[in-house]
């Protein structure tokens, strides 16, 4: 058993996943205390030249900014081992009570987003490549341009904006409703964030299609199964799309890592309370405790998505499997 | 690429540009009072829940600490203070129902208001007082407005309704100091751990529920020793961006909020919206540093002043959405901008301060500019920058993230600074930590003089409020003719509103606290 997983390379691939999440937390607790400023200044600004010695002296020891770095570092890390993610002082509650709060919000839009983009983006990658150079090609490549060229924040004020004034439609100006307390308004608040992640990550999928298909099309084995008179939708999606699926999903499981990480830019536009703008919000108070956990968990989301998506693989494509 | 060091290159690019990001940060100034314009209460009935739309959320509850806007704004709804400011930021009765001086004004006694208690039902009397000034004057609290007690020496309570302080010198400064919610008085059971959660104040609202990054509610209290307020609710919800919150006030959703930039208070519009503008009492200003370079000459700091056309500064940075100030903002104190050596800019005049200072070929002046923090700040460095390159003075500037910014100001590391600085309705508030020799800012500000000293020192001990003007008009000017900083605009906050909410007094520091006077009509 152990053999087969080594041989598959599964175990080399969590210890690479560990140690990436190690360099991850060295990275953001070394970058978080390379900016100038610390809590105290972000809480007080300017007003922090007022404090005398002592009552710098015990602020500091609240916020734990007495301790020596290694002191910190280590003891962080050791928190997180047990599960403890650190104190947020500005919300006064836990980072992982924060976390567990806002990583479904997010983890809802980017299924959301993701579910979008496969609509849009794999049938008209399909249309693009059934022919090739031809107007039908030319429409799904536009699309895809804009979809990759119109920035999320454009689009995102555009529509809240047009919408809410003409047609008094604004959602998002309700407060935030989770899918299991109203369904109904959660899903009207997710229906414009995740149009707008879901356009723009349906550019990259199309792209992936059209490309995949137009390479599947032309393989020996397509080719046979057309001389042997199978019908062109059956060959379609039996032959053409079941193999052109692999830089699919590889393209599909990284945009998903990267809505993962929060579409700070969205989340903000349209007061969705993730994890996006949660770490938006750490790195403005400069509350370490929150960014450095939060930022961990974003990667730790990243690099299972990776995991998942390699043994996807092996289940779409016996090739990779026998590899 | 293997797919593990993909993974670390990619979480790495991700944990560097998310920290890269921290280049914004919420308005961080504590503020003053000025007049605030009066708005019609006539129909006004009680009931209803008004929803505030707020960019941030409160970045602490613990009255003592709080800076940020957002947390000054709420705070000041829900705790008392001895003393408070009307919307003319004249000082009247809070939690002190009366004090007096004594006749060579070292002890000032408190006759506090009976039958006050705070939101968990207790009551409040002179152990409350006595207990929130000894910790606020206690280093260790770290307690933001601590300064405004250095000259308090000794806190009495002889008897439940009365409290004594005594001072080693006279300070007419105090009462309208005591009036901003950093002066909270908190009930002497209640621990900062409790507060940090649950505020217990005595002020017209209480603290009802929160949702960290998403809202804070308050509920009118029934209790409060004033009129009560007319809704029964004030929900500051939060939503991040200023263009969501105005599409938000169009579709109905938020009844209110507060906007910094003319540009973005331009766009809410709508026939059931009213945008009041407020003049601030934070000003825009150049900071010099006197004791630096070529600036410790005051001719070149005079050469510096009449090379600036101050409306020029604020037509090109603000749109022209301000006033041209001088030192003091606050209504009762005001500056006259024209009392200067140039009250209008004169390049002749800058050419032979120049040449008195022996720099007739100019100067460089290193200067850094809050990027981020307000929207002018580059803007106005730049329009500085492209006057003073007239008579040869050479601004380099360095836009900085507030945090770099910040600690180069507090270290006084620059030769100038473009800065917002926070105003307050009392002079010395406002200045006398700043330009006074042992002014906790004084380092920052950069200048001092034996006659501002003295000046300030007068101001503390006159009662007489005609006679604390004309000393603190002799403050501005000793300030205008050194050229100790280049003072240029104060600018405006807008206040958006639905039509059916009257009574809410928008004032000059910002404060929120007409919201107990606020209500719906129909």
């Amino acid at each position: 058993m152990l053999d087969t997983l080594l041989h598959n390379g599964v175990v080399r691939r969590v210890a690479q996943s560990v140690f990436t999440l190690f360099g991850v937390a060295v990275v953001v607790f070394v970058v978080l205390r390379a900016i100038p400023g610390d809590q105290i200044t972000a809480n007080l600004g300017t007003e922090a030249a007022a404090l005398t010695p002592d009552q710098r002296a015990a602020l500091e020891s609240y916020y734990g900014l007495d301790q020596p770095l290694l002191t910190q570092f280590f003891g962080w890390l050791g928190n997180i081992l047990t599960g403890n993610l650190g104190f947020s002082a500005r919300a006064q509650t836990s980072v992982a009570d924060l976390t567990l709060q806002a990583l479904p919000v997010t983890f809802e839009l980017a299924v959301l987003s993701i579910l979008l983009a496969l609509v849009i983006g794999i049938p008209l990658g399909m249309l693009s490549a059934s022919r090739p150079n031809s107007a039908r090609d030319a429409t799904g490549q536009v699309v895809g341009l804009a979809g990759l060229s119109v920035p999320a924040f454009l689009l995102a004020t555009t529509l809240t904006s047009v919408l809410a004034s003409r047609f008094g439609f604004n959602p998002n100006g309700e407060p935030f409703a989770r899918f299991f307390d109203d369904p109904l308004l959660n899903l009207q608040q997710m229906l414009l964030p995740s149009l707008v992640l879901g356009f723009g990550v349906a550019a990259p999928i199309l792209r992936t299609t059209r490309t995949a298909v137009l390479e599947v099309a032309s393989d020996d084995f397509v080719r046979t199964a057309r001389a042997k008179g199978v019908p062109a939708r059956r060959l379609q999606i039996r032959h053409v799309l079941r193999n052109a699926l692999v830089p699919i999903a590889t393209m599909t499981g990284l945009q998903f890592g990267y809505l993962l990480g929060g579409a700070v830019v969205v989340e903000q536009i349209f007061s969705i309370p993730g994890i996006g703008r949660q770490v938006l919000l750490g790195i403005q108070q400069n509350e370490y405790a929150l960014v450095q956990s939060t930022v961990l968990v974003i990667a730790l989301a990243f690099v299972l998505v990776n995991l998942l998506t390699d043994l996807l693989y092996r289940i779409i494509d016996p090739r990779v499997r026998a590899a | 690429m293997s797919n593990g060091l993909r993974t670390t290159a990619i979480g790495a690019v991700v944990a560097m540009s998310l920290t890269l990001a921290a280049c914004s940060d919420a308005p961080r100034d504590e503020t003053g009072s000025g007049g605030g314009s009066d708005a019609g209460t006539a129909d006004a009935q009680a009931g209803g829940d008004l929803v505030i739309g707020a960019t941030s959320d409160p970045d602490t509850l613990f009255p003592w600490r709080a800076t940020q806007f957002q947390a000054v704004q709420l705070l000041g709804n829900v705790y008392g203070t001895l003393t408070e400011l009307d919307e003319n930021l004249e000082v009247v009765p809070g939690l002190a129902e009366s004090w007096e001086v004594s006749p060579d004004g070292l002890t000032v006694t408190f006759q506090l208001r009976e039958g006050v208690t705070f939101a968990d039902g207790s009551a409040f009397d002179s152990a409350d007082v006595v207990y929130s000034l000894e910790a606020i004057r206690d280093e260790a609290t770290a307690a933001v407005a601590a300064s405004t007690l250095a000259r308090v020496s000794a806190v009495a309570a002889p008897d439940p309704s009365t409290v004594e302080l005594t001072l080693s010198t006279p300070d007419s400064g105090l009462f309208a100091n005591l009036s901003t919610v950093n002066m909270a008085i908190l009930s002497s059971d209640d621990t900062e751990e409790a507060l940090n959660t649950q505020p217990n104040g005595t002020g017209p609202f209480t603290f009802q529920a929160r949702v960290p990054n998403q809202s804070v509610t308050l509920a009118r209290n029934d209790a409060y020793w004033g009129e009560p307020a007319l809704l029964d609710t004030v929900e500051f919800r939060v939503i991040p961006d200023e263009s969501s919150i105005v599409s938000a006030m169009q579709s109905g959703n938020v009844q209110m909020a507060v906007f910094d930039d003319p540009l973005v208070a331009d766009t809410a519009t709508g026939p059931d919206l009213t945008v009041a503008e407020t003049p601030q009492l934070s000003y825009h200003v150049l900071q010099l540093n006197a004791r630096r370079g070529p600036l410790a000459d005051v001719n070149a700091r005079l050469a510096i002043q009449c090379a600036i056309d101050r409306q020029q500064v604020l037509d090109t940075a603000a749109l022209g959405e301000g006033e041209v100030t001088g030192p003091i903002t606050s209504p009762a104190y005001k500056s006259d901008p024209d009392a200067r050596p140039c009250p209008t800019r004169d390049l002749d005049q800058a050419r032979e301060y120049l040449a008195d200072a022996g720099l007739a070929d100019g100067f460089a002046l290193d200067t850094i500019v809050s990027q981020g923090e307000y929207a002018t700040s580059v803007n106005e460095a730049q329009n500085l920058q492209a006057q003073l390159a007239e008579v040869g003075i050479e601004l380099t500037f360095t836009p900085l993230e507030s945090g770099a910014y910040v600690d180069r100001w507090i270290a006084a590391d620059f030769d100038a600074a473009v800065a917002l600085n926070g105003g307050r309705p009392e002079p010395d508030g406002m200045y006398g930590r700043y330009f006074t020799s042992d002014g906790n800012l004084n380092q920052v500000a950069g200048y001092s003089s034996p006659e501002l000293d003295d000046l300030f020192a007068q101001g503390l001990q006159a009662t007489d409020e005609g006679k604390r003007k004309e000393i603190y008009d002799q403050v501005a000017r000793h300030l205008e003719d050194n050229a100790a900083w280049v003072w240029l605009f104060t600018s405006y906050t807008y206040t958006v509103t639905t039509n059916t909410l009257q009574g809410f007094v928008p004032m000059a520091n910002g404060s929120l606290q007409y919201l107990r006077t606020a209500g719906f009509t129909g």
